[in-house]
């Protein structure tokens, strides 16, 4: 009966199909009204300023008339003018930053990276006050940079500070030291710091792969009386490997872009200056749009690189970093 | 031989905690600390001076500079929930062309270095007429909260049972009504944890608010508390910059003890499960 | 009014085909049970009636109309979802109003709906209750109450009893059939469950593969399977298959030769057949039984003991086993030597292509008594 009442019309859509239910059809056109607004605001305020930077960087503005400028083609990256070779890649400035930059990535995600790991096995034994410690770790991840940069400034205050009121004390070092001054330390004070305030991010990462391992290896382990350490490097290391590589390569993207902790310790000097002070300073405090653009355009090159090697080689699906 | 390694432990764990925890008891020291006493080394509390932090909001607007922060965090946050919740849900779960792509445009946006787009954003922010102010902050903020919003979120969302929102579909509701009427009340643990790291961010966040302002007034805390000057261009007021610091870290620090947890699953949330 | 027709449905997710070209007729006030192993498509087959996914083509008829391209809120179906899929932050009245709600009924008219199934289905008192306060029975019956209040002209159901214990499915499963009765509604019932498919179905729908195998009375399905899929596929325990060799052909039916070369003859037809053709005979476990005469011997391997009655495992040479069915009352043990008589009235025969050889007269074997749906259903 039912096919009695079939429409004569069938015969003529039976060729058109592969044709979408409009449950589907409705919900991919929902789909792109729902991230439209979020699209919009996105190349609003990131895609169209990375356009104008990059812009910015062929020609001469200046910040205070930012209307009134001239292509200049790669002038501000390199120059030569009477034989001279200016721009900057020329400028001794902008590589002692690069230079620092790398120093800094490198050594504090590396230290990041071991005591991390040291922090998440101690939390992920079971022990009373776990919770609490958990909470406590989380302290200098949650203060704002400035702050603990200022925080820090103060105990490592020439004359007045703790630090070198305690090593006095234990009789570690003879005479205070101009911790952030310094030009032989004021790199290492700019790491230490940085592995104070963001340990705790990678402890958590990394204990939250290790919270994901099945606990009857270890108990396994156990039974086979297998030394703890040999333990830790031959099963726990590798299971927790492709986390860890995670998280180092997170906090190594974040590392390449410091900005705050650098600049409020140790203000705009060259011993310290990370690419993005650089950047800044020649944009804000020189007013040199055009140079401060290139200097910015090559930082987003170098870490737009590293990201499109990073997401190519493994695959690694990244998360959100709230940093 | 065990006894021994239980010491050494809790020798570790107190050196962690200790380390974690000694700079902002010190600041807390210090910031009750006045005058000359300042300028001793004391590891314990002698006495409560409350003289710097008077000073902090009589020498400057710091009261306004804690409004300002309170009202960019805020509004930061609305922004990005709104905008992510809705994006999330179209990520999460539906199936569209490019979906994947854009996820990926959106991550990389959230691993942008902010100063490179500082002189065009200083440029967008002039022409909007938002220069030295509020609004203006806040646009540039959801840079920096917004990619990772919807990207938290659309893990969150994807753990969603599929089966919910096809009832939904048989009871008749569009795809805006499922989002609002069933799949806001079940992500709000998600967004209260998303929301919280979003607050976080905008909070701390320094180098937009330093160069996107230029009269105290206008300024949050971050670039109040990096610019504050003494009476003389070299003496800092060390006791001030103390008292303000441990002002605007502790609703922080309550923020991470009551919602451990919860920050700890944002954090990690995609990161470890991929 | 609502019968639903399924003509040449195709669904495929990108490369890979999942249904091959369904047809199928399912009556107005028909309660069919789709069967199959995980994996055959018999979800996906509910799910594009549902609405839930896109035909690849082919066409959908519900009531006579083409609803393909209907949203499932349109199509005058309800669904019931394996995991219940309550709202969790809604009481179970709103989680049961919700549809009318969205429908734009009148409140009145909502209240009215929501009572009179929460009565029908006792959830009364459970009303003001959020879903993660129920048992896994109530959640069920909420389910259903959702379903019920849409007062849809087709009910899905989408194994809405393999989440629950054993005893509740029993009872559950009598109030659908229940449900059923006092609706009148048409029903399509997805499960794996051939217990639930035999007692439930006016007619049951085997799926493998993304194909229909057999569609059928439950008893036609199990007297008179089309094909060796559907044979081993219900009945529990499997039916028993032997390879054997076709020796002669007659109109009294097929002679095969046993594999401890004894001869049998089926009563089924020869059309077709020649002889030395390799076939498979198929036979029920409650039809081969132990007896002096039989003609085939074996080793009891196992027994298992039921109570009410009792499976045999017998070797008989070569790997090849038997599960034969006894009373209860029998007395076999493990080891012992056995002589099994095939009751050859009840033998099916199977080509190499799976296909069965149909009976010759329907009078000779058990007649696949009519269906009585209320006394089943019951």
């Amino acid at each position: 009966m039912s096919s009695a009442v079939a429409p004569a019309t069938v015969p003529a859509q039976v060729p058109v199909q592969g044709g979408r239910s409009s449950l589907t059809r409705s919900r991919i056109r929902a789909a792109w009204v729902f991230i439209a607004p979020t699209l919009i605001v996105l190349a609003l305020i990131a895609g169209w300023p990375l356009a104008r930077t990059i812009w910015f960087s062929f020609t001469d503005a200046n910040l205070n008339n930012l209307t009134d400028y001239e292509f200049i083609g790669f002038e501000n990256y390199i120059a030569n003018y009477d034989g001279e070779w200016l721009g900057l890649l020329t400028d001794p400035d902008w590589w002692r930053s690069v230079w620092n930059t790398v120093w800094f990535t490198t050594i504090s995600v590396s230290i990041e990276t071991v005591l991390g790991t040291i922090v998440a096995l101690i939390l992920n034994a079971s022990f009373p006050g776990r919770g609490l410690m958990r909470a406590v770790i989380l302290i200098p991840w949650a203060i704002p940079t400035v702050v603990s940069a200022k925080m820090w400034n103060w105990m490592l205050h020439d004359q007045f500070g703790v630090i070198n009121d305690m090593l006095l004390r234990l009789g570690l070092i003879a005479a205070p030291i101009t911790w952030t001054a310094n030009p032989d330390t004021a790199l290492w004070t700019v790491i230490m710091v940085d592995v104070w305030k963001t340990t705790p991010f990678m402890a958590l990462l990394i204990l939250a792969a290790l919270q994901m391992l099945p606990g009857d290896i270890y108990e396994a382990a156990k039974v086979d009386g297998v030394h703890p350490v040999k333990v830790f490097f031959r099963v726990t290391l590798p299971l927790i490997k492709p986390a860890l590589i995670v998280a180092v390569i997170f906090r190594g993207l974040d590392a390449l872009r410091v900005f705050d902790l650098i600049y409020v310790l140790t203000a705009n000097s060259r011993d310290t200056a990370s690419m993005s002070v650089y950047a800044r300073q020649q944009l804000v405090d020189f007013q040199e749009v055009g140079l401060g653009s290139a200097a910015s355009t090559l930082i987003f090159l170098i870490i737009a690189l590293l990201i499109v090697i990073t997401m190519a080689a493994g695959r690694v699906r990244l998360s959100g970093d709230p940093r | 031989m065990k006894i021994l390694t239980r010491i050494g432990f809790w020798l570790l764990v107190a050196a962690i905690g200790l380390f974690s925890i000694f700079p902002f008891y010190y600041a807390v020291m210090s910031s009750f600390r006045s005058g000359a006493d300042l300028f001793k080394v004391a590891y314990w509390p002698e006495r409560l001076d409350f003289s710097n932090y008077v000073a902090v909001f009589e020498r400057q607007p710091f009261g306004t500079n804690i409004f300002n922060s309170v009202v960019v965090a805020g509004s930061v946050v609305a922004l990005s929930l709104a905008l992510g919740i809705t994006a999330a849900y179209a990520f999460g779960r539906i199936r569209f062309k490019g979906r994947s792509l854009l996820l990926m445009t959106i991550l990389a946006v959230s691993m942008f270095p902010q100063v490179a787009v500082l002189s065009g954003m200083f440029e967008l922010i002039r022409s909007f007429g938002l220069y030295n102010t509020l609004p203006g902050l806040i646009l540039a903020n959801l840079m920096l909260t917004l990619p990772f919003t919807v990207w938290v979120l659309t893990t969150f969302m994807r753990e969603l049972p599929k089966e919910i929102e096809e009832a939904a579909f048989v009871d008749g509701a569009t795809p805006w009504i499922v989002v609002r009427r069933v799949f806001l009340p079940l992500m709000m643990p998600a967004a209260v944890t998303t929301g919280l790291l979003a607050f976080i961010v905008s909070w701390n966040e320094f180098l937009f608010a330093l160069t996107f302002t230029l009269t105290n007034e206008q300024r949050t805390v971050p670039p109040a508390i990096a610019l504050m000057s003494g009476s003389t261009a070299y003496e800092l007021p060390w006791g001030t910059i103390m008292a303000a610091s441990v002002i605007v870290t502790l609703p922080i620090i309550a923020l991470v003890l009551i919602f451990q947890r919860k920050i700890v699953a944002g954090l990690t949330a995609g990161a470890v499960k991929g | 009014m609502a019968d639903l027709v399924l003509k040449n449905v195709r669904k495929s997710f990108g490369r890979a085909h999942v249904i091959h070209g369904v047809d199928l007729d399912i009556k107005d006030g028909e309660f069919i049970v789709f069967v199959g192993p995980s994996g055959c498509g018999k979800s996906t087959l509910l799910r594009l009636i549902a609405g839930l996914e896109d035909i690849s083509s082919g066409d959908l008829f519900i009531g006579g109309e083409r609803v393909n391209d209907l949203a499932p809120a349109k199509r005058g179906i309800a669904m019931v979802f394996q995991s219940y899929a309550l709202y969790p932050h809604m009481s179970v009245y709103a989680n049961m109003a919700f549809g009318l709600e969205l429908a734009k009924s009148s409140k009145a008219d909502i209240d009215s709906k929501v009572r009179e199934a929460a009565r029908m289905l006792q959830i009364e008192n459970l009303l003001d209750r959020k879903p993660r306060q129920l048992s896994g029975g109530q959640r069920q019956r909420v389910a259903i109450g959702r379903a019920i209040v849409r007062d849809p002209k087709v009910f899905l159901f989408d194994e809405p009893l393999s989440n629950l214990d054993a005893a509740l499915r029993v009872q559950t499963r009598i109030e659908i059939a229940k449900l059923h009765n006092d609706t009148g509604a048409t029903m399509i019932y997805v499960t794996h469950d051939q217990v639930e498919a035999m007692t439930l179905a006016d007619r049951i729908v085997v799926l493998n593969a993304g194909r229909i195998e057999q569609v059928g009375t439950p008893l036609e399905l199990y007297h008179r399977p089309a094909n060796l899929f559907v044979a081993g596929f219900l009945g529990s325990p499997q039916m028993n298959f032997i390879e054997c060799v076709v020796s002669h052909v007659g109109a009294e039916g097929v002679q095969v030769q046993l594999p401890n070369a004894s001869m049998l003859t089926a009563p089924v037809s020869s059309q077709g057949v020649r002889v030395g053709e390799t076939v498979t005979l198929g036979i029920r476990p409650d039809h081969v039984k132990v007896s002096p005469q039989g003609s085939l011997t074996g080793r009891i391997e196992l027994v298992e003991e039921l109570g009410e009655n009792h499976l045999l495992y017998v070797d008989f040479g070569k790997g090849r086993h038997l599960t034969v069915r006894e009373p209860g009352d029998a007395h076999h043990q493990a080891g012992q030597e056995v002589a099994l008589s095939l009751a050859p009235e009840f033998c099916h025969l199977f080509r190499e292509t799976g296909e069965a050889l149909p009976f010759l007269s329907e009078s000779k074997a058990p007649a696949p008594s009519s269906p009585d749906m209320s006394s089943r259903a019951a």
